[in-house]
Protein backbone atom coordinates (compact mmCIF):
# COMPACT_ATOMS: atom_id res chain seq x y z
CA UNK A 1 0.00 0.00 0.00
CA UNK A 2 2.73 2.56 0.96
CA UNK A 3 4.66 1.31 -2.07
CA UNK A 4 1.45 2.62 -4.20
CA UNK A 5 0.78 6.20 -2.66
CA UNK A 6 4.65 6.56 -2.98
CA UNK A 7 4.12 5.80 -6.60
CA UNK A 8 1.22 7.95 -7.28
CA UNK A 9 3.12 10.97 -4.92
CA UNK A 10 6.08 11.15 -7.15
CA UNK A 11 4.30 10.49 -10.12
CA UNK A 12 2.26 13.80 -9.17
CA UNK A 13 5.35 15.71 -8.69
CA UNK A 14 4.07 16.18 -4.48
CA UNK A 15 7.63 16.79 -3.20
CA UNK A 16 9.35 18.62 -6.46
CA UNK A 17 5.82 21.40 -6.08
CA UNK A 18 6.69 21.84 -2.18
CA UNK A 19 10.10 22.30 -3.05
CA UNK A 20 9.11 25.03 -5.74
CA UNK A 21 6.40 26.60 -2.99
CA UNK A 22 10.01 27.16 -0.77
CA UNK A 23 11.87 28.99 -3.24
CA UNK A 24 9.09 30.74 -4.60
CA UNK A 25 8.74 32.30 -0.60
CA UNK A 26 12.07 33.11 -0.52
CA UNK A 27 11.74 34.68 -3.86
CA UNK A 28 9.96 37.41 -1.65
CA UNK A 29 11.96 37.61 1.57
CA UNK A 30 14.03 40.52 2.28
CA UNK A 31 17.75 40.24 0.73
CA UNK A 32 20.87 39.73 2.64
CA UNK A 33 22.64 41.65 0.17
CA UNK A 34 25.34 44.42 1.57
CA UNK A 35 25.68 47.01 -0.89
CA UNK A 36 29.34 47.04 -0.77
CA UNK A 37 30.72 50.27 -1.84
CA UNK A 38 27.22 51.87 -0.63
CA UNK A 39 26.75 50.02 2.09
CA UNK A 40 29.06 48.56 4.65
CA UNK A 41 28.62 45.94 7.01
CA UNK A 42 29.37 46.85 10.69
CA UNK A 43 32.63 46.47 12.33
CA UNK A 44 33.38 45.39 15.51
CA UNK A 45 35.98 47.20 17.85
CA UNK A 46 37.76 43.92 17.70
CA UNK A 47 38.15 43.84 14.16
CA UNK A 48 41.81 42.82 12.94
CA UNK A 49 42.75 45.16 9.80
CA UNK A 50 46.22 47.44 9.34
CA UNK A 51 48.36 47.83 11.45
CA UNK A 52 49.74 50.71 13.38
CA UNK A 53 51.67 52.25 15.97
CA UNK A 54 50.54 54.30 18.20
CA UNK A 55 51.92 57.36 20.62
CA UNK A 56 51.28 58.63 23.79
CA UNK A 57 49.34 61.90 24.04
CA UNK A 58 52.42 63.94 24.82
CA UNK A 59 53.58 63.03 21.39
CA UNK A 60 56.21 60.09 22.73
CA UNK A 61 55.95 56.77 20.76
CA UNK A 62 54.88 54.56 22.69
CA UNK A 63 57.22 51.05 21.18
CA UNK A 64 60.14 50.30 23.58
CA UNK A 65 61.48 47.84 21.58
CA UNK A 66 60.92 45.13 23.54
CA UNK A 67 60.56 42.60 20.81
CA UNK A 68 57.61 40.34 22.02
CA UNK A 69 55.60 41.12 19.08
CA UNK A 70 58.37 39.59 16.66
CA UNK A 71 58.76 37.06 19.10
CA UNK A 72 55.17 35.94 19.52
CA UNK A 73 54.49 36.63 15.09
CA UNK A 74 53.59 33.05 14.35
CA UNK A 75 54.16 34.24 10.52
CA UNK A 76 57.49 35.61 11.19
CA UNK A 77 56.28 38.66 9.69
CA UNK A 78 57.57 41.68 11.88
CA UNK A 79 61.21 42.66 11.37
CA UNK A 80 62.72 45.16 14.39
CA UNK A 81 66.24 46.50 14.82
CA UNK A 82 66.86 48.99 18.12
CA UNK A 83 69.46 51.07 19.23
CA UNK A 84 69.40 53.31 22.22
CA UNK A 85 67.95 56.97 21.24
CA UNK A 86 69.96 59.77 22.29
CA UNK A 87 68.74 60.52 25.39
CA UNK A 88 69.25 56.92 25.94
CA UNK A 89 65.68 55.45 25.55
CA UNK A 90 65.43 52.25 24.19
CA UNK A 91 63.66 53.11 21.01
CA UNK A 92 63.00 51.20 17.45
CA UNK A 93 65.53 51.95 14.52
CA UNK A 94 63.59 49.76 12.36
CA UNK A 95 59.77 48.26 12.49
CA UNK A 96 58.46 46.31 9.24
CA UNK A 97 55.93 44.27 9.18
CA UNK A 98 55.59 42.62 5.26
CA UNK A 99 51.17 42.70 5.15
CA UNK A 100 52.02 39.08 2.90
CA UNK A 101 53.25 37.49 5.60
CA UNK A 102 51.36 38.81 8.21
CA UNK A 103 48.03 36.41 8.88
CA UNK A 104 46.30 39.12 11.18
CA UNK A 105 46.16 37.10 14.19
CA UNK A 106 46.53 40.23 16.38
CA UNK A 107 49.14 38.16 19.01
CA UNK A 108 51.23 41.83 18.18
CA UNK A 109 48.87 43.41 20.03
CA UNK A 110 48.06 40.90 22.46
CA UNK A 111 52.04 40.59 23.56
CA UNK A 112 52.76 44.35 23.58
CA UNK A 113 52.91 45.92 26.98
CA UNK A 114 52.46 48.93 26.35
CA UNK A 115 50.04 48.86 23.47
CA UNK A 116 52.31 50.13 20.24
CA UNK A 117 51.32 48.19 17.81
CA UNK A 118 47.61 47.64 17.27
CA UNK A 119 45.42 46.76 14.28
CA UNK A 120 42.72 49.10 13.56
CA UNK A 121 39.21 48.31 11.57
CA UNK A 122 41.07 49.86 8.69
CA UNK A 123 40.16 46.74 5.63
CA UNK A 124 40.30 48.85 2.58
CA UNK A 125 43.96 49.12 1.22
CA UNK A 126 46.03 48.24 -1.77
CA UNK A 127 49.69 48.51 -2.45
CA UNK A 128 50.92 48.76 -6.19
CA UNK A 129 54.16 47.54 -6.00
CA UNK A 130 56.10 44.12 -4.63
CA UNK A 131 57.58 46.34 -2.07
CA UNK A 132 54.65 48.11 -0.81
CA UNK A 133 53.62 44.73 1.28
CA UNK A 134 56.11 45.78 3.55
CA UNK A 135 54.98 48.68 5.69
CA UNK A 136 58.10 50.36 8.07
CA UNK A 137 57.64 52.14 11.11
CA UNK A 138 57.15 56.36 9.47
CA UNK A 139 53.99 54.10 7.71
CA UNK A 140 52.83 52.95 10.88
CA UNK A 141 53.09 55.36 12.71
CA UNK A 142 50.98 57.60 10.10
CA UNK A 143 48.48 54.94 10.51
CA UNK A 144 48.45 55.49 14.28
CA UNK A 145 48.06 59.32 13.82
CA UNK A 146 45.26 58.89 11.74
CA UNK A 147 43.20 56.67 13.27
CA UNK A 148 44.00 57.57 16.91
CA UNK A 149 40.56 58.59 17.99
CA UNK A 150 39.00 55.47 16.81
CA UNK A 151 41.93 53.04 18.10
CA UNK A 152 41.48 55.05 21.43
CA UNK A 153 37.79 54.26 21.61
CA UNK A 154 38.02 50.78 20.25
CA UNK A 155 40.25 50.33 23.16
CA UNK A 156 38.49 51.91 25.79
CA UNK A 157 35.22 49.72 24.65
CA UNK A 158 37.22 46.24 24.98
CA UNK A 159 39.12 47.24 28.25
CA UNK A 160 37.27 45.87 30.53
CA UNK A 161 37.43 41.77 28.74
CA UNK A 162 41.42 42.22 28.76
CA UNK B 1 2.40 55.89 -47.34
CA UNK B 2 1.18 52.50 -46.41
CA UNK B 3 0.84 51.75 -49.65
CA UNK B 4 3.76 53.58 -50.76
CA UNK B 5 6.11 51.16 -47.93
CA UNK B 6 3.68 47.96 -49.77
CA UNK B 7 5.40 49.29 -53.23
CA UNK B 8 8.69 49.51 -51.71
CA UNK B 9 8.52 46.25 -49.38
CA UNK B 10 7.30 44.60 -53.24
CA UNK B 11 10.31 46.03 -54.79
CA UNK B 12 13.05 44.11 -52.96
CA UNK B 13 14.40 41.19 -54.52
CA UNK B 14 13.09 38.16 -52.89
CA UNK B 15 16.19 37.03 -51.16
CA UNK B 16 16.42 40.87 -49.50
CA UNK B 17 12.94 40.26 -48.53
CA UNK B 18 14.12 37.04 -47.15
CA UNK B 19 16.97 38.38 -45.12
CA UNK B 20 14.51 41.21 -43.58
CA UNK B 21 12.37 38.76 -42.16
CA UNK B 22 14.96 37.10 -40.38
CA UNK B 23 16.32 39.93 -39.41
CA UNK B 24 13.14 40.88 -37.60
CA UNK B 25 12.61 37.34 -35.56
CA UNK B 26 16.52 36.66 -34.69
CA UNK B 27 17.44 40.15 -33.86
CA UNK B 28 14.48 40.43 -30.83
CA UNK B 29 15.67 36.56 -30.33
CA UNK B 30 18.72 37.51 -29.15
CA UNK B 31 18.16 40.50 -27.35
CA UNK B 32 15.19 38.20 -25.53
CA UNK B 33 18.32 35.71 -24.52
CA UNK B 34 20.86 38.40 -23.74
CA UNK B 35 17.98 39.45 -21.20
CA UNK B 36 17.09 36.11 -20.03
CA UNK B 37 20.62 35.36 -19.05
CA UNK B 38 19.96 38.85 -16.82
CA UNK B 39 16.71 37.43 -15.55
CA UNK B 40 17.71 33.86 -14.63
CA UNK B 41 20.80 35.55 -12.30
CA UNK B 42 17.88 37.61 -10.75
CA UNK B 43 15.53 35.50 -10.51
CA UNK B 44 17.66 33.21 -8.96
CA UNK B 45 19.46 35.57 -7.21
CA UNK B 46 15.94 36.00 -5.55
CA UNK B 47 15.38 32.69 -4.54
CA UNK B 48 18.98 32.29 -2.62
CA UNK B 49 18.17 35.99 -0.33
CA UNK B 50 20.40 37.63 -2.40
CA UNK B 51 20.14 40.18 -5.05
CA UNK B 52 22.07 39.26 -8.30
CA UNK B 53 24.03 41.59 -10.88
CA UNK B 54 22.64 45.50 -9.93
CA UNK B 55 25.74 47.44 -11.12
CA UNK B 56 26.09 47.83 -14.95
CA UNK B 57 23.70 50.16 -16.60
CA UNK B 58 23.66 52.94 -18.75
CA UNK B 59 25.08 56.31 -18.92
CA UNK B 60 25.76 55.97 -15.52
CA UNK B 61 22.38 55.12 -13.94
CA UNK B 62 22.50 51.67 -12.77
CA UNK B 63 18.77 50.64 -13.76
CA UNK B 64 18.90 47.50 -12.02
CA UNK B 65 21.74 46.16 -14.03
CA UNK B 66 20.46 45.61 -17.23
CA UNK B 67 23.48 46.69 -18.66
CA UNK B 68 25.27 43.29 -17.35
CA UNK B 69 24.20 41.04 -20.62
CA UNK B 70 25.88 44.05 -23.16
CA UNK B 71 28.56 43.99 -20.47
CA UNK B 72 28.97 39.81 -21.00
CA UNK B 73 28.66 39.66 -24.48
CA UNK B 74 30.84 42.61 -24.99
CA UNK B 75 33.67 40.62 -23.01
CA UNK B 76 32.30 37.10 -24.43
CA UNK B 77 33.37 39.52 -28.30
CA UNK B 78 36.87 40.40 -27.51
CA UNK B 79 38.13 37.51 -25.61
CA UNK B 80 40.49 35.58 -27.58
CA UNK B 81 39.68 32.36 -29.19
CA UNK B 82 41.87 28.95 -27.58
CA UNK B 83 42.05 26.16 -29.74
CA UNK B 84 43.77 23.40 -28.12
CA UNK B 85 46.59 22.04 -29.58
CA UNK B 86 45.39 18.58 -30.38
CA UNK B 87 41.64 19.39 -30.73
CA UNK B 88 40.43 19.35 -34.28
CA UNK B 89 40.36 23.15 -35.30
CA UNK B 90 37.77 22.63 -37.82
CA UNK B 91 35.14 20.65 -36.17
CA UNK B 92 35.75 22.59 -32.94
CA UNK B 93 34.73 25.41 -34.60
CA UNK B 94 31.96 24.66 -36.27
CA UNK B 95 30.64 23.29 -33.68
CA UNK B 96 28.75 26.05 -31.44
CA UNK B 97 27.74 27.30 -34.69
CA UNK B 98 26.12 23.52 -35.42
CA UNK B 99 24.23 24.27 -32.00
CA UNK B 100 23.55 27.48 -32.40
CA UNK B 101 22.25 27.13 -35.96
CA UNK B 102 19.29 24.79 -35.32
CA UNK B 103 18.22 26.59 -32.17
CA UNK B 104 17.43 29.73 -34.06
CA UNK B 105 16.33 27.82 -37.79
CA UNK B 106 13.63 26.51 -35.64
CA UNK B 107 11.73 29.65 -35.27
CA UNK B 108 11.14 29.81 -38.58
CA UNK B 109 7.93 27.88 -38.95
CA UNK B 110 6.53 29.38 -35.27
CA UNK B 111 3.33 31.20 -35.54
CA UNK B 112 3.52 34.54 -33.38
CA UNK B 113 -0.16 35.28 -34.24
CA UNK B 114 -3.12 34.31 -37.11
CA UNK B 115 -0.86 34.83 -40.10
CA UNK B 116 2.45 35.87 -38.25
CA UNK B 117 4.45 33.15 -39.47
CA UNK B 118 7.74 33.20 -41.75
CA UNK B 119 6.99 30.02 -43.14
CA UNK B 120 3.84 28.66 -43.02
CA UNK B 121 4.67 24.45 -43.78
CA UNK B 122 2.33 21.78 -43.53
CA UNK B 123 5.18 19.61 -41.18
CA UNK B 124 6.21 22.40 -38.95
CA UNK B 125 5.75 20.37 -36.08
CA UNK B 126 8.01 17.68 -37.91
CA UNK B 127 10.29 20.59 -38.68
CA UNK B 128 10.51 21.93 -35.10
CA UNK B 129 11.50 18.49 -34.07
CA UNK B 130 14.07 17.49 -36.59
CA UNK B 131 16.07 20.75 -35.62
CA UNK B 132 15.82 20.17 -31.81
CA UNK B 133 17.40 16.80 -32.35
CA UNK B 134 20.28 18.34 -34.63
CA UNK B 135 21.48 20.73 -31.61
CA UNK B 136 22.69 17.19 -29.94
CA UNK B 137 25.23 16.70 -32.75
CA UNK B 138 26.59 20.45 -31.57
CA UNK B 139 26.97 19.35 -28.39
CA UNK B 140 28.52 15.37 -29.54
CA UNK B 141 31.32 17.51 -31.78
CA UNK B 142 32.02 19.86 -29.50
CA UNK B 143 33.06 17.02 -26.84
CA UNK B 144 34.93 15.15 -29.21
CA UNK B 145 36.77 17.77 -30.98
CA UNK B 146 38.31 19.13 -27.79
CA UNK B 147 39.77 16.24 -27.04
CA UNK B 148 39.30 16.44 -23.67
CA UNK B 149 38.02 14.41 -21.03
CA UNK B 150 35.58 15.97 -18.97
CA UNK B 151 34.58 17.48 -22.59
CA UNK B 152 34.06 13.84 -23.78
CA UNK B 153 32.05 12.81 -20.41
CA UNK B 154 30.14 15.52 -21.07
CA UNK B 155 29.05 14.68 -24.74
CA UNK B 156 28.58 11.21 -23.98
CA UNK B 157 26.18 12.02 -21.10
CA UNK B 158 23.87 14.66 -23.27
CA UNK B 159 23.98 12.35 -26.22
CA UNK B 160 22.60 9.58 -24.32
CA UNK B 161 20.17 12.15 -22.14
CA UNK B 162 19.01 13.78 -25.44
CA UNK B 163 17.94 10.68 -27.49
CA UNK B 164 16.64 9.25 -24.25
CA UNK B 165 14.28 12.16 -23.78
CA UNK B 166 13.75 13.05 -27.41
CA UNK B 167 11.27 9.86 -27.77
CA UNK B 168 9.52 11.11 -24.67
CA UNK B 169 9.35 14.52 -26.26
CA UNK B 170 8.43 12.87 -29.98
CA UNK B 171 5.41 10.31 -28.33
CA UNK B 172 4.20 13.51 -26.48
CA UNK B 173 4.20 15.67 -29.29
CA UNK B 174 2.31 12.71 -31.40
CA UNK B 175 -0.55 13.39 -28.76
CA UNK B 176 -0.92 17.00 -29.93
CA UNK B 177 -0.80 16.39 -32.97
CA UNK B 178 -3.44 13.28 -32.71
CA UNK B 179 -5.37 15.61 -30.82
CA UNK B 180 -4.97 18.57 -33.11
CA UNK B 181 -5.34 16.38 -36.15
CA UNK B 182 -2.62 18.36 -38.15
CA UNK B 183 0.72 18.89 -38.25
CA UNK B 184 1.03 22.79 -38.90
CA UNK B 185 1.67 24.64 -35.77
CA UNK B 186 -1.08 27.23 -36.97
CA UNK B 187 -3.30 24.33 -36.89
CA UNK B 188 -2.73 23.08 -33.71
CA UNK B 189 -3.25 26.30 -31.95
CA UNK B 190 -6.76 26.69 -33.64
CA UNK B 191 -7.91 23.58 -33.26
CA UNK B 192 -7.72 24.53 -29.35
CA UNK B 193 -9.98 27.83 -29.57
CA UNK B 194 -13.08 28.48 -27.64
CA UNK B 195 -11.92 28.92 -23.98
CA UNK B 196 -9.18 28.91 -22.12
CA UNK B 197 -10.86 25.17 -21.30
CA UNK B 198 -10.27 24.01 -25.01
CA UNK B 199 -6.54 24.45 -24.79
CA UNK B 200 -5.09 21.40 -24.63
CA UNK B 201 -3.69 21.47 -21.47
CA UNK B 202 -6.70 19.85 -19.79
CA UNK B 203 -6.94 16.68 -22.27
CA UNK B 204 -3.40 16.12 -22.68
CA UNK B 205 -2.10 17.17 -19.28
CA UNK B 206 0.47 14.23 -18.71
CA UNK B 207 1.62 14.79 -21.78
CA UNK B 208 2.19 18.17 -21.16
CA UNK B 209 3.76 17.32 -18.18
CA UNK B 210 6.18 14.74 -19.70
CA UNK B 211 6.78 17.83 -22.82
CA UNK B 212 8.01 20.07 -20.50
CA UNK B 213 9.99 18.03 -18.21
CA UNK B 214 11.17 16.45 -21.19
CA UNK B 215 12.02 20.15 -22.64
CA UNK B 216 14.01 21.28 -19.40
CA UNK B 217 16.65 17.63 -20.21
CA UNK B 218 16.38 18.73 -23.65
CA UNK B 219 18.05 21.77 -23.17
CA UNK B 220 20.85 20.75 -20.44
CA UNK B 221 19.03 22.60 -17.94
CA UNK B 222 19.15 22.18 -14.64
CA UNK B 223 17.87 19.85 -13.04
CA UNK B 224 19.32 17.75 -16.11
CA UNK B 225 22.05 19.44 -16.38
CA UNK B 226 24.75 16.06 -16.18
CA UNK B 227 26.30 17.63 -19.26
CA UNK B 228 27.53 20.26 -18.04
CA UNK B 229 28.00 19.18 -14.07
CA UNK B 230 29.91 21.94 -12.79
CA UNK B 231 30.60 19.89 -9.40
CA UNK B 232 31.38 16.89 -11.42
CA UNK B 233 32.78 17.70 -14.91
CA UNK B 234 33.70 21.03 -14.63
CA UNK B 235 31.52 21.97 -17.40
CA UNK B 236 31.12 19.47 -19.30
CA UNK B 237 31.49 19.75 -23.62
CA UNK B 238 32.38 23.14 -23.36
CA UNK B 239 34.95 23.05 -20.94
CA UNK B 240 37.73 24.20 -23.52
CA UNK B 241 35.74 26.66 -25.02
CA UNK B 242 36.21 30.55 -24.92
CA UNK B 243 35.37 33.73 -26.10
CA UNK B 244 32.89 33.58 -28.99
CA UNK B 245 32.41 30.12 -29.73
CA UNK B 246 31.64 29.87 -25.46
CA UNK B 247 28.81 32.89 -26.15
CA UNK B 248 27.61 31.00 -29.18
CA UNK B 249 26.69 27.75 -26.70
CA UNK B 250 25.09 29.88 -24.54
CA UNK B 251 23.10 31.84 -26.55
CA UNK B 252 22.22 28.48 -27.90
CA UNK B 253 21.28 26.94 -24.65
CA UNK B 254 18.94 30.22 -23.99
CA UNK B 255 17.09 30.12 -27.85
CA UNK B 256 16.55 26.77 -26.92
CA UNK B 257 15.04 27.42 -23.88
CA UNK B 258 12.67 30.35 -25.13
CA UNK B 259 11.91 27.82 -27.91
CA UNK B 260 10.35 25.12 -25.62
CA UNK B 261 8.77 27.62 -23.34
CA UNK B 262 7.10 29.49 -26.57
CA UNK B 263 5.81 25.88 -27.82
CA UNK B 264 4.99 24.73 -24.81
CA UNK B 265 2.62 27.91 -24.66
CA UNK B 266 1.93 27.07 -28.46
CA UNK B 267 0.60 23.36 -28.15
CA UNK B 268 -0.88 23.24 -24.78
CA UNK B 269 -1.84 26.80 -23.55
CA UNK B 270 -3.39 28.43 -26.50
CA UNK B 271 -0.46 30.17 -28.26
CA UNK B 272 -2.33 33.27 -29.35
CA UNK B 273 -5.30 32.56 -28.11
CA UNK B 274 -6.73 34.83 -25.60
CA UNK B 275 -7.38 32.91 -22.02
CA UNK B 276 -10.74 34.97 -22.08
CA UNK B 277 -12.15 34.05 -25.01
CA UNK B 278 -15.72 32.29 -24.20
CA UNK B 279 -15.85 34.45 -21.21
CA UNK B 280 -17.84 37.66 -20.13
CA UNK B 281 -14.73 39.38 -19.96
CA UNK B 282 -13.51 38.47 -23.91
CA UNK B 283 -14.91 42.10 -24.94
CA UNK B 284 -13.06 43.91 -22.47
CA UNK B 285 -9.58 42.66 -23.63
CA UNK B 286 -10.32 42.19 -27.52
CA UNK B 287 -7.54 45.20 -28.22
CA UNK B 288 -4.75 43.09 -26.98
CA UNK B 289 -3.17 41.46 -29.81
CA UNK B 290 -2.81 37.47 -29.88
CA UNK B 291 1.10 38.07 -29.98
CA UNK B 292 0.79 39.56 -26.45
CA UNK B 293 -0.86 36.15 -25.49
CA UNK B 294 1.73 34.29 -26.68
CA UNK B 295 4.54 36.24 -25.08
CA UNK B 296 2.93 36.84 -21.90
CA UNK B 297 2.41 32.50 -21.82
CA UNK B 298 5.92 32.12 -23.44
CA UNK B 299 7.25 33.95 -20.41
CA UNK B 300 5.38 31.89 -17.94
CA UNK B 301 7.21 29.14 -18.75
CA UNK B 302 10.53 30.61 -19.37
CA UNK B 303 10.18 31.98 -15.45
CA UNK B 304 9.23 28.75 -14.76
CA UNK B 305 12.37 27.09 -16.17
CA UNK B 306 14.40 29.43 -14.30
CA UNK B 307 12.78 28.36 -11.12
CA UNK B 308 13.11 24.82 -11.34
CA UNK B 309 17.13 25.70 -11.43
CA UNK B 310 16.83 27.36 -8.37
CA UNK B 311 14.69 24.51 -6.51
CA UNK B 312 16.17 21.46 -7.82
CA UNK B 313 19.40 19.40 -7.12
CA UNK B 314 21.12 17.97 -9.95
CA UNK B 315 19.56 14.54 -10.87
CA UNK B 316 21.74 11.21 -10.70
CA UNK B 317 22.35 10.22 -14.62
CA UNK B 318 21.04 6.89 -13.97
CA UNK B 319 18.13 8.49 -12.23
CA UNK B 320 17.29 10.51 -15.51
CA UNK B 321 17.69 7.33 -17.80
CA UNK B 322 15.46 5.36 -15.66
CA UNK B 323 12.94 8.37 -15.53
CA UNK B 324 13.08 8.87 -19.06
CA UNK B 325 12.72 5.01 -20.51
CA UNK B 326 10.52 3.71 -17.87
CA UNK B 327 8.32 6.72 -16.39
CA UNK B 328 7.48 9.16 -18.95
CA UNK B 329 8.08 6.32 -22.16
CA UNK B 330 5.02 4.49 -20.59
CA UNK B 331 2.66 7.62 -19.55
CA UNK B 332 3.36 9.10 -22.86
CA UNK B 333 2.20 5.66 -24.64
CA UNK B 334 -0.94 5.23 -22.40
CA UNK B 335 -2.04 8.24 -22.76
CA UNK B 336 -1.77 8.39 -26.87
CA UNK B 337 -4.47 5.35 -26.55
CA UNK B 338 -6.86 7.50 -24.67
CA UNK B 339 -6.59 10.76 -27.27
CA UNK B 340 -6.64 8.44 -29.50
CA UNK B 341 -10.18 7.16 -27.97
CA UNK B 342 -11.32 10.43 -26.88
CA UNK B 343 -10.48 11.56 -30.86
CA UNK B 344 -12.29 8.30 -32.21
CA UNK B 345 -15.28 8.44 -30.38
CA UNK B 346 -15.43 12.52 -30.35
CA UNK B 347 -15.58 13.08 -26.57
CA UNK B 348 -17.27 16.45 -25.58
CA UNK B 349 -16.28 19.14 -26.05
CA UNK B 350 -12.46 19.19 -27.30
CA UNK B 351 -12.76 16.46 -29.83
CA UNK B 352 -16.78 16.82 -31.13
Amino acid sequence: MKAVTNYVKSLFLFELLKGMKLTGKYFFRKKFTVLYPDQKAPVSPRFRGLHAQRRYPNGEERCIACKLCEAVCPALAITIEAEPREDGQRRTTRYDIDLFKCIFCGFCEESCPVDAIVETRLYEYHFESREGSVINKQKLLENGERFEEQIAADRAAQAQYR
Amino acid sequence: MIESMIALWESLPVIVQIWIKIVVIVLPLMIVVAYYTWLERRVIGAMQVRIGPNRVGFFGFRLQGLGQPIADAMKLMFKEIVIPTRANPFLFVIAPMLTLGPALAAWAVFPFDENLVLADINAGLLYILALTSLAVYGVIIAGWSSNSKYAFLGAMRSAAQIVAYEIAMGFALVGVLVAAGSLNLGDIVRAQAGSAAHWFWLPLFPLFMVYMIAGVAETNRAPFDVAEGESEIVAGFHVEYSGMTFAAFFLAEYANMILISALTALMFWGGWLSPFEGTILQQYFEWVPGIVWLFAKTFVFMVLLLWFRATFPRYRYDQIMRLGWKVFMPITIVWILVVGLAVVYEMPWWFD
